[in-house]
């Protein structure tokens, strides 16, 4: 059951990226690509989740926790970047 | 109870991957930005919240419990609201007329 499950959720968390994607591409602004990135990285972290319990490998969780971490300083950086078009002052 | 935590866990899961998606399919179908940042923002963290309490809670199963999905816990709980309020700021830096209009003087009162 839990294999099922496990399955149906990396399904339900590919067609998410595949929207966030259509997101990136399409979005009317730059804040839409934004994001489209930053959502697109919070479900990545939670795909890597899946696949590593899927393997029962816990080297898929220490790249989540790096994919975590960097994600957030990518997401402010690019944000910085659009208001003051500036980023190290 | 080893069957019925299995049971919990596969709800989990199943809540967290229903809850990113509507927040991914949120984000194709709103139409301004600042209902497009609703969605995803708010139920991507609680998609990946459960999938995340879900690991938590196999692994724990298994008798090998890790510390590595807390700190993602709360890694994400901590930095989404954040990251939030900066992309809101840089769409009203980028558009000044989606401020909304300064409302006007209260009347004292009498």
């Amino acid at each position: 059951m839990i294999q099922t499950c496990i399955s149906l959720a990396i399904g339900a968390f590919a067609v998410a990226m595949a929207l966030n994607l259509y997101c990136l591409l399409r979005g009317p602004g730059v804040t839409d690509r934004i994001l489209a990135l930053d959502t697109m990285y919070v479900n990545t972290i939670a795909l890597l989740v899946l696949v590593g319990l899927r393997e029962s490998s816990t080297i898929y969780f220490e790249a989540a926790v790096i994919i975590a971490m960097l994600g957030f300083v990518g997401t402010v950086v690019l944000s910085k970047f659009v208001i003051r078009r500036d980023i190290i002052e | 109870m080893s069957n019925a935590l299995e049971v919990l866990v596969s709800a989990l899961l199943l809540a967290g991957a229903a809850f990113a998606l509507v927040g991914s399919w949120g984000m194709v179908k709103l139409s301004d930005f600042f209902k497009r940042l609703h969605g995803p923002t708010k139920a991507s963290t609680l998609g990946v919240g459960g999938v995340l309490l879900a690991s938590m809670l196999w692994q724990a199963m298994q008798g090998a419990p890790s510390l590595r999905e807390l700190l993602i816990t709360l890694f994400i709980f901590m930095t989404a609201p954040v990251s939030a309020h900066l992309m809101a700021k840089a769409a009203l830096a980028l558009d000044p007329k989606a401020r909304p209009p300064i409302p006007p003087p209260r009347t004292p009162a009498e």
